[in-house]
Formats: C-alpha cells, structure tokens, sequence
C-alpha cells in the first residue's frame, strides 16, 4: 500500500506544493465541510505543543472528522515503558490518521514504517516540522501572490531555528535571495550555506540588523533568540536587544513587506509592530488551519478536485 | 625462510576466500561483521601480523566461502582498503576490493543520541552520501557522520 504519511517538506516537489497551497486556498474560503465526516484523526502529542495541536485539532474539526488523543505523555502508556512501535501499531487500529509530535528526531518517519495508516509529522525533534513550513509557505504566497524571486529575510536564531531551515529547503523551487540575519553564535550552519550553493540560492549574511539592511525585504522571518542556546551568556546579553524588531524600522520597507514568526513570540518583535499592516504573524496562525485541513485531506488521498466539488 | 612459512599460511587453502590487509584494531569487527563466529567452515585468523603498508594487520582465511557483494561490502566501513583473494584448487582466481554499498542496516549505530533509532529496539538505517569520503546519513534523524565517528553495533 502507498504511504502518503507527511514525513518531511524535502519530499515535496514545485509542483506539489503549488497543488498543496491551491487546496488551502480551497479552505480558506469555505473552512467547514464534511469531507472527512466519520473519519477519526489521533493527535498524539508525546512533547506538548498547544499552538500545533489546537492547530491540527481545529482543522480536523471543521473538516467533519473526530478527534482522539493526548497532550501529555505522563498519562499514557508510554510512560509505562511502552515502545513507539506499540503504540502507533495500537492507535492504528482506532484512528484513520495519525497526526504526532515526539521529541525524538526520526520518530515520524519511524512511525510511517510500522503502520499502512498516514502519518503527519507535527514535528520529530530538531529534525523536521513540515506543516508549519506548509503555512509558511502558504503565507508568503497569500501576502506575495507569488513565491518566485523573493527576498526573504531570516533573523534571530538561524542555527537551531527548524523552521527557518526547512523553510530554506522548500524555497529551493523558487529562486529566492535569502539574507541571514544572526548573532555570531547562532550563524546559519555551514550544512544550509553548502545546501544554498548546490541548488544555486543566493544568498547574503549579516550580523547588523537594521532599518537599511532590511529595507529591500519581501519577507522577514523573524525567530526567538533563546538564552538558554548561548554557551557564551556574555554574548547573549551583547546581543539580546539587537535582534528586536521595532515599529519605526519599517518606515522605509517595502509596501508589500510581510512579517511572520513561528510564534511564540517573547520580545523579539516589539508589541508596537502588531498594529503595523505589515505585521502578518497572526494571520499566519490562523492559515495554519487551512494548511492543516489540506494537509488531512491530501494523506487520506483525497484530491484537489475532489475538494473543489465538495466545496462548490 | 619466515617469509615462506607465511606464504605458504596464506596459499594453504584449497577453495575459498582470503581476505588480506585489515587493520588489525578492526580486524574482530570484521570477523563479527561477517558472523565469522557462527559459522561452522574452517577459518584461520591472522592477527597483528607484519605488514609494509599498515604497519600490523590481520588476515582471515574461510574455506569453502565465496561472499557476495552485499554481504562483504559491509566491512567497507571499518577496512575500506581490503584485498580479496577468491582461491580456487590452490589458485588465486579472482582479486577483488570492497567498496561501500549505498546502504547500511544495522551496522552502524547513530551518532546522534536523540534519534529514534537509539531509543527504540529497531535497526539502523543509513544512506551513505559519499563514498570515499565515507559520509553517511541517518535515515531517520537525518544527521550526517563521517568515518572518524562510525561506532558499529
């Protein structure tokens, strides 16, 4: 039987992620169906991530399906010493989708191998978080009405930053111009620079982060610059107020500039900035439910025109 | 004289495989990555041996053994630089090199302490993205090693 599990966004063509933001834009006008009534969806949260889960649960939700789960793994038989195995194999047996998040790296893929049921990686570690990168993507498009020939502008914590990186790895399509934004300690890795001259991106890095550096930006992607990532606690008190996004630095960006962050955001975007048109993060949760509901519907192997039917 | 004598330690088989120039620290993890141990043909094992190229090395001899590529590129990992002697009636028949295959599973165990694989009771799985360089990647974390961090299982 074919997998359709969502493991990782690496495995997405041009193509299919066009297809993907099509159906989300589906969603986007009509969120509630019942395109996946009597179908049971399993949350299983093994590390709690509310955003993500709430997330997921509400595109399940609107889409007509049940939900079955857990948000914390000290109640469940894991804790127990049960393997990853066994519990996918036995949530298998009650759930038509698995829809998990571990905290180990490789856990989804994993998981994808030991049942015939989809799998959708809701994030397995440092590794791979490919919905978030789905609603990023859909966001940039919304805002841009493209995603060719961007200037995407990535600030904060671009070494550990997840998101940034498989975001990187899904622009490769698209011929974007990435500048790095990042204190000396949390510097794109060398990995993601090598990666940027294989596919042909270009891109810049700065250590500077200012009004003129951002000024030509598309897009600016901002992340939390966390303490605890620093060996050096010196150089995170240098550099903690460096990386804050403030109002008045957007005076002379570009009109159609959009601003995102994963969220949760801690300071590093000042509040001053919410009111700003340019500031896009909240609306880019609430595309994550379209991005989700796509998501649902496209390992289940129900198609974009399938959906468009039942939408119309 | 001692040169014949060892000569004659290689040459002694009728049929089967002599597998020369292993270092000779990897060389029991060559045996065990062989099963050697489980097998019931008659093996000689040559350890710390002299040898110009490596300084010491070890030496194993299978009678009646003929590996195929898969189960003798394995080794490629701990002794890339191996020669194979295929033996036949007394004759070396065939020499051969071993090289890395594109996969190994259940070989090596994951670098990275927070992969699936370290956690649970599964096999490994890796892609190996550059041959002579001997870069491999987990297929499940995603994390790249290189030789100088390979532990085998």
């Amino acid at each position: 039987m074919e997998n359709r599990s969502l493991v990782t966004i690496a495995d997405h063509s041009k193509q299919k992620i066009l297809y993907m933001i099509e159906m989300a834009k589906q969603f986007e006008k009509h969120p509630n169906s019942k395109l996946l009534e009597g179908k049971v969806v399993a949350t299983l949260f093994f590390e709690p991530s509310t955003r993500t889960r709430l997330s997921f649960e509400t595109a399940a939700n609107r889409l007509g399906a049940r939900v079955i789960g857990f948000s914390d793994p000290k109640a469940t038989s894991s804790s127990k010493g049960e393997t990853l195995k066994d519990t996918i194999k036995m949530v298998s047996n009650y759930a038509d989708i698995i829809v998990m998040r571990h905290y180990l790296e490789g856990a989804a893929r994993y998981a994808s191998e030991v049942t015939n049921i989809p799998i959708v990686n809701a994030g397995d570690g440092s590794n791979q978080h490919p919905s978030q990168t789905m609603l990023d993507l859909y966001s940039i498009y919304k805002t841009q009405d493209t995603l060719e020939n961007l200037n995407i502008f990535l600030v904060g914590d671009l070494k550990y930053g997840r998101t940034v990186h498989s975001l990187l790895m899904a622009m490769r399509h698209f011929n974007p111009t990435f500048h790095f934004i990042a204190p000396d300690e949390l510097k794109m890795p060398e990995e993601y620079k090598i990666y940027c001259r294989e596919q042909g991106i270009n891109y810049v890095e700065h250590t500077d982060f200012t009004e003129e550096i951002i000024a030509d930006a598309d897009i600016l992607y901002m992340t939390r610059v966390q303490r605890e990532r620093f060996t050096d606690l010196m150089e995170y008190e240098r550099v903690k107020n460096v990386y804050i996004l403030r109002n008045k630095m957007l005076d002379q960006t570009r009109p159609n500039l959009c601003i995102l962050h994963p969220l949760p955001r801690v300071n590093e975007i000042a509040y001053d900035v919410d009111e700003n048109p340019k500031a896009y993060y909240f609306q880019q949760a609430q595309n994550g439910v379209y991005a989700r509901e796509a998501i649902l519907c496209d390992v289940l192997g129900i198609t974009l025109d399938q959906v468009k039917e039942v939408l119309s | 004289m001692s040169k014949k004598k060892q000569e004659l330690q290689v040459a002694a088989l009728e049929n089967g495989t002599v597998i020369d120039h292993i270092p000779s620290e990897n060389l029991f993890t060559v045996v065990s990555l062989l099963g050697l141990e489980h097998m019931g043909n008659n093996i000689t094992i040559g350890f710390n041996l002299k040898s110009k190229k490596l300084g010491k090395k070890g030496i194993i001899k299978i009678a009646d053994k003929f590996f195929c590529d898969e189960e003798i590129n394995r080794i490629a990992v701990v002794a890339p630089f191996v020669k194979l002697n295929i033996i036949r009636d007394y004759e070396v028949v065939e020499k051969r090199e071993v090289s890395l295959p594109d996969e190994l599973r259940g070989i090596v165990k994951c670098a990275n302490p927070n992969c699936i694989t370290n956690n649970e009771p599964m096999p490994t799985l890796f892609h190996v993205v550059d041959k002579d360089k001997c870069v491999i990647r987990c297929c499940y974390c995603e994390k790249e090693q290189t030789r100088d961090e390979i532990e085998i299982i």
